[in-house]
């Protein structure tokens, strides 16, 4: 690390989060002034535009990279035109213990006095559960399933490589074009598309004046600035800022800026899931580092700090703040930008290079919360490579994560994409997958699979919120056989899965015509070439993704049920519910049977793996290929993010032992502590699922550092991830850090605020985690050292 | 391949017990009775019980099954008339928290087969394989034989860990099917060697000669264990007699560690206490060292 970034890094590390009220003023502006008066995609173009002209900018001393979201890092814009914040809400955001918001005094004012007046009943998810039919409520109050597009827009999507080749000048020609191309005596949607078409062409001119901008500040304060090579820096900020987005990038430095320029754009615009990130940085790279070394305008050092600079504004970039269920389940300052590293080539050779180890080499040195990092392991990855990232692992930062890049592409393939389209592409988010640059591949919700079994057990009463939720699927008394539960639990599976699709196709049609995304859709394929909206399906593949959760808890209760029931017959299934039911007070020696005794899921045990897979396959069965009210396909996915800790808050206790609100398994990870017989097994395990037929799973897998030491253990994990990938499972990370250490944390945060965790699918703080999270980690942890 | 054997455990991602990634199958019974045995359920021929009082519940669903009536409110301990135990493994059986667990379960070779070929995809990317060890595999030679056979048909590298008090012929049986031998030598004196293991170690010199004139590919492990074996007088000699063998590709240094008392408590032995303290790293290395110089390569553990 260089000075200057050791200096930004810790400003960066420093910053406080803080909510900024400009852009809900400025969009507020914007819209009392022209609702109404245009077209929504020209609204949302013009709002843009408004926005790139209007909001205050922020240049930081000694910065490589420049621009910020907000008026200052870690101060986060608010989004009212989809979520309006409540006063209510602004306040616990600043006083929560955990992940709290600074709010000042005038931010609530001009809340009270102008936004919230302006947006009561005008915001997206005001107006979404006005649309959302009586039985998505029920379910969603029940906790069936989470909806995403309730607060942040439609996004899960990457960039590919096409910005650094072409200027914002460039795409306006490719739209110029498309426009020229309008056949308005036969396309019915001819004007539909014009308008798509001049949004995305304003959206390219309000990019290019945010940059100049910040050219004319870079002028500015070169002009003030008394050292010479402060000041041929910030003369040097300037000319990249007047030639990108404009134009193509020259250099590594232009590249850099210029996809920054876009990231800022793409969040800007909307706060879409998933900050927008790069994708394959290393790919993208290479040409410019080695036309930088060969003329000698870059060393590896220099490139390097321009990657640090790089790094650090992705970390100034805190996540915009949620409310209600959604502030439960994702609790946390990250935004889930996602860098990938390695993996494969469109014409399938080995895609690491250079680039990618000084990537590493960041990674391990910065120990920032954002950006994410990813590698990519194909079996064209060499092993130096996969040692590199694991030696990065093993530090415990939970950074990379490990992808198999193969399944990768077989998972797309398998959705219909071309094979270079899925080499091209990868993972973001957590474990998402997509094809970088031309897909929207959008999560809607997590779905509860345990609360569903409950369900079943229960006649589609909810025991919790004392309602009929589903429909009469039968006496657990009238179940004669193990197959009995589970058709009753299919049927009710499939009907909330219904229930959760009709949702999704009101949101995606409400997105589809009130919020175009026009800056974004510049920026994927081939939203020009059809002259139609990123949130109207423009895009070349799209994919709306339910992503099942509790696999592991669910396998574990019906592989119980199956043996004590219907096998060994200690007793009948409503009396082993009414020992749930009793939350299994006066049942210990029962709970225990069915916590020690029970086939598991995790242990390579085919009693307990059997039922997942059925579990899997019906899950699969009544979500994939079911399509989407913008086109493309419904697909399922197995990740939970941090939902398996509020969805076990809402669920009962079950049947594999598990008390009442008790956390969920999380991703495709056995039950907390349920594994038995090592690592080996939990790969099979994890392995028997389909994961070609999924858009991504996340397995976590805990070691506890004395098993991983030296280069043996390097070896030794390495062989690990080979084997699972060999197997097509689809991800793993690695959670190394000591009991005694997350114990100490807990005991006192203050000395340990930068200790990172492996949470699901991301790191985060381990002491911004909520201490129902810190508990699971340590048992996590602490089972790893048995 | 009708034959069964009495299996005590299988062990997965093995990693110390040869090369790679590992699955060790456990035999019980060992000719040998080492004090500081470190798998003490391995050494009885017969299945047997092992208690971990700290898991009991007292909920007495053991007391209701056991044919001796076990007396109550000794649920999670040894006071019943330990030689009455048949290891019928009914208690086992009832018990919810697994605090009573039955030491030895018939396998037969497909099973063991069965259990081995899971973790085949780690072996062909770690180099590893299985192991047979115990107790004294070799103790069960057709058994483990047939599974040798059976396994190596697969092309999974296997294994065997013996203490070397074995029927010389069985020994070299094996010897034509397994790829690997980890041998054992606790001490090269007869006299300290019947002291501490229970019996003299003659035929285990004499068939690890022999085994060395068969075989190319041996380990020797010499556990450790302070105040018994760990003189330099006895360690010179150890490698002297080593490094004039045939056939041994390494010396392994097995350092003593105390997770074996707690297991000796649980499955009621009544040997006295053996307690020890770790040989220290600086100590390892030095006797590490001593090997090297008689011209053999030496790891400190696994």
């Amino acid at each position: 690390m260089t000075d200057r970034t050791r200096r930004l890094r810790r400003e960066s590390l420093e910053a406080v989060p803080s909510i900024s009220a400009e852009r809900a003023l400025l969009i507020t502006a914007f819209y009392d002034k022209h609702l109404g008066r245009v077209a929504a995609p020209l609204m949302r173009a013009g709002a843009f535009h408004y926005l790139c002209e209007h909001k205050s900018l922020h240049h930081g001393d000694g910065e490589l990279i420049v621009g910020e979201r907000g008026p200052a890092p870690k101060a986060v814009p608010t989004f009212p035109e989809l979520t309006c914040h409540s006063l209510e809400d602004l306040r616990i955001l600043n006083s929560r213990p955990k992940t709290r918001y600074h709010v000042a005094e005038g931010v609530l004012a001009d809340y009270e006095d102008v936004v919230i007046p302006f947006w009561t009943g005008r915001s997206l998810r005001d107006r979404l559960f006005e649309e959302l039919p009586e039985e998505w409520h029920e379910a969603y109050d029940a906790g069936v399933f989470t909806e995403f597009m309730e607060q942040r827009a439609p996004g899960h999507t990457v960039l590919d490589d096409k910005i650094y080749s072409k200027g914002m000048r460039g795409f306006q020609a490719d739209i110029d074009a498309a426009l020229d191309a309008l056949d308005f005596a036969s396309d019915p949607e001819a004007q539909d598309k014009r308008e798509a078409l001049r949004a995305m062409r304003i959206s390219c001119d309000a990019l290019i004046l945010f940059a100049e901008r910040h050219a004319e500040l870079a002028e500015e304060k070169a002009a003030a600035e008394q050292d010479p090579a402060e000041k041929a820096l910030l003369e040097r900020i300037a000319a990249t800022c007047r030639h990108v987005p404009a134009n193509a990038p020259r250099d590594f430095h232009e590249a850099l800026q210029y996809y920054w320029f876009c990231h800022l754009g793409v969040i800007t615009e909307l706060n879409g899931w998933d900050a927008f990130n790069p994708g394959h940085l290393d790919h993208h790279l290479l040409p410019f580092y080695e036309q930088g070394l060969a003329d000698r305008s870059l060393t590896r050092e220099s490139a390097k700090e321009l990657l640090e600079a790089f790094f650090i504004k992705f970390n100034n970039h805190t996540a915009p703040p949620k409310v209600g269920v959604t502030a439960a389940e994702s609790g946390t300052y990250t935004d889930f930008a996602n860098i990938n590293i390695g993996g494969l080539l469109a014409d399938g050779s080995d895609g690491s290079n250079e680039v990618s180890h000084v990537l590493l080499e960041i990674v391990d040195e910065m120990h920032l919360l954002q950006p994410s990092t990813n590698i990519q392991v194909s079996k064209e990855t060499p092993d130096e490579v996969l040692y590199h990232a694991l030696r990065v692992v093993r530090k415990g930062y939970g950074f990379p994560s490990l992808f198999n890049a193969d399944a990768v592409v077989a998972e797309q393939l398998r959705q219909g994409k071309t094979v270079e389209d899925a080499r091209a592409g990868g993972c973001s988010g957590c474990v998402e997958v997509g094809a970088f640059g031309k897909e929207a591949y959008i999560l809607t919700g997590y779905f509860n699979l345990v609360k569903i079994l409950e369900l079943a057990e229960n006649d589609g009463f909810d025991l919790r919120t004392s309602r009929q939720l589903g429909p009469k699927t039968g006496n657990a008394s009238d179940f004669r056989r193990f197959d009995d539960l589970f058709e009753a639990f299919e049927r009710q599976l499939r009907h909330f899965v219904d229930v959760k699709i009709r949702g999704n196709q009101i949101i995606a049609r409400m997105y589809a015509r009130e919020m175009p995304a026009p800056f974004l859709s510049v920026l994927i394929d081939d939203c020009i070439a059809n002259g139609r909206d990123y949130n109207a399906g423009g895009a070349r593949y799209n994919n709306r993704f339910i992503q099942a959760v509790g696999i592991g808890t669910i396998t574990d209760s019906l592989a119980a049920i199956q043996r004590v029931v219907y096998e060994e017959g200690l007793l009948t299934l409503p009396e082993l519910l009414s020992a749930i039911r009793a939350d299994f007070e006066g049942h210990d020696a029962l709970r225990q049977r069915l916590l020690n005794r029970m086939p598991k899921y995790g242990n390579d045990d085919d009693a307990a793996d059997d039922i997942m897979r059925r579990v899997f396959d019906a899950s699969f069965d009544c979500i994939d290929g079911r399509p989407t009210a913008i086109g493309g396909a419904h697909r399922l996915e197995m990740l939970p993010t941090t939902s398996h800790v509020y969805f076990g808050s809402v669920t009962g206790a079950t049947a594999d032992g598990r008390k009442a609100g008790f956390p969920l398994s999380e991703g495709i990870s056995p039950v907390q502590g349920a594994d038995r017989r090592g690592p080996t097994a939990v790969f099979r395990s994890a392995a028997k699922m389909d994961h070609i037929k999924t858009g991504g799973t996340l397995l976590n897998m805990k070691f506890s550092p004395s098993l991983i030491t030296g280069d043996e253990g390097i070896e030794r994990m390495s062989h690990l991830v080979r084997g699972y990938f060999q197997m097509d499972g689809h991800h793993v990370q690695f959670n190394v850090v000591d009991v005694d250490t997350l114990r100490k944390a807990q005991a006192d945060p203050a000395s340990h605020r930068d200790l990172i965790v492996r949470v699901a699918g991301y790191s985060d703080y381990f002491c911004d985690l909520s201490d129902a999270l810190q508990e699971e980690i340590i048992e996590r942890t602490e089972h790893s050292e048995l | 391949m009708s034959s069964t054997g009495l299996v005590f455990d299988v062990q997965r991602f093995s990693l110390h017990d040869g090369p790679g990634i590992r699955t060790t199958v456990f035999l019980k019974g060992c000719p040998l009775a080492c004090s500081w045995c470190h798998n003490p359920e391995g050494m009885s021929a017969a299945a047997e019980i092992l208690v971990t009082p700290d898991r009991c519940i007292g909920c007495r669903a053991c007391v209701e099954v056991c044919p001796h009536g076990l007396p109550s409110g000794i649920a999670g301990g040894w006071a019943a008339p330990r030689e009455l135990c048949e290891a019928c493994g009914l208690c086992a059986e009832a018990c919810p928290t697994g605090a009573r667990r039955l030491i030895g379960r018939e396998m037969s070779v497909e099973e063991v087969v069965d259990e081995v070929l899971r973790d085949r995809v780690f072996y062909e990317n770690s180099g590893g394989g299985v192991t047979f060890s115990g107790g004294e595999p070799l103790r069960q030679a057709e058994f483990v034989l047939a599974c040798l056979a059976a396994v190596k048909q697969h092309g999974v590298h296997t294994a065997i860990d013996t203490c070397g008090l074995v029927n010389t012929d069985d020994l070299l049986a094996a010897a034509k099917v397994a790829d690997l031998f980890l041998y054992d030598i606790k001490h090269v004196d007869d006299v300290v060697h019947r002291e501490w293991a229970g019996a003299s170690n003659a035929r285990i010199l004499a068939n690890l000669e022999a085994l060395a004139r068969e075989h190319e590919a041996i380990w020797v492990r010499v556990p450790i264990i302070p105040g018994v074996n760990d003189d330099d007088v006895n360690m010179r000699r150890t490698a002297d007699l080593v490094a004039a063998l045939p056939g041994v590709q390494r010396v392994s240094l097995l350092p003593y560690h105390e997770l074996g008392a707690d297991k000796r408590n649980r499955v009621g032995m009544q040997t006295t206490a053996f307690n020890r303290v770790s040989p220290s790293p600086d100590r390892m290395r030095d006797l590490a060292a001593m090997f090297e110089n008689a011209g053999l390569l030496a790891t400190i553990g696994g």
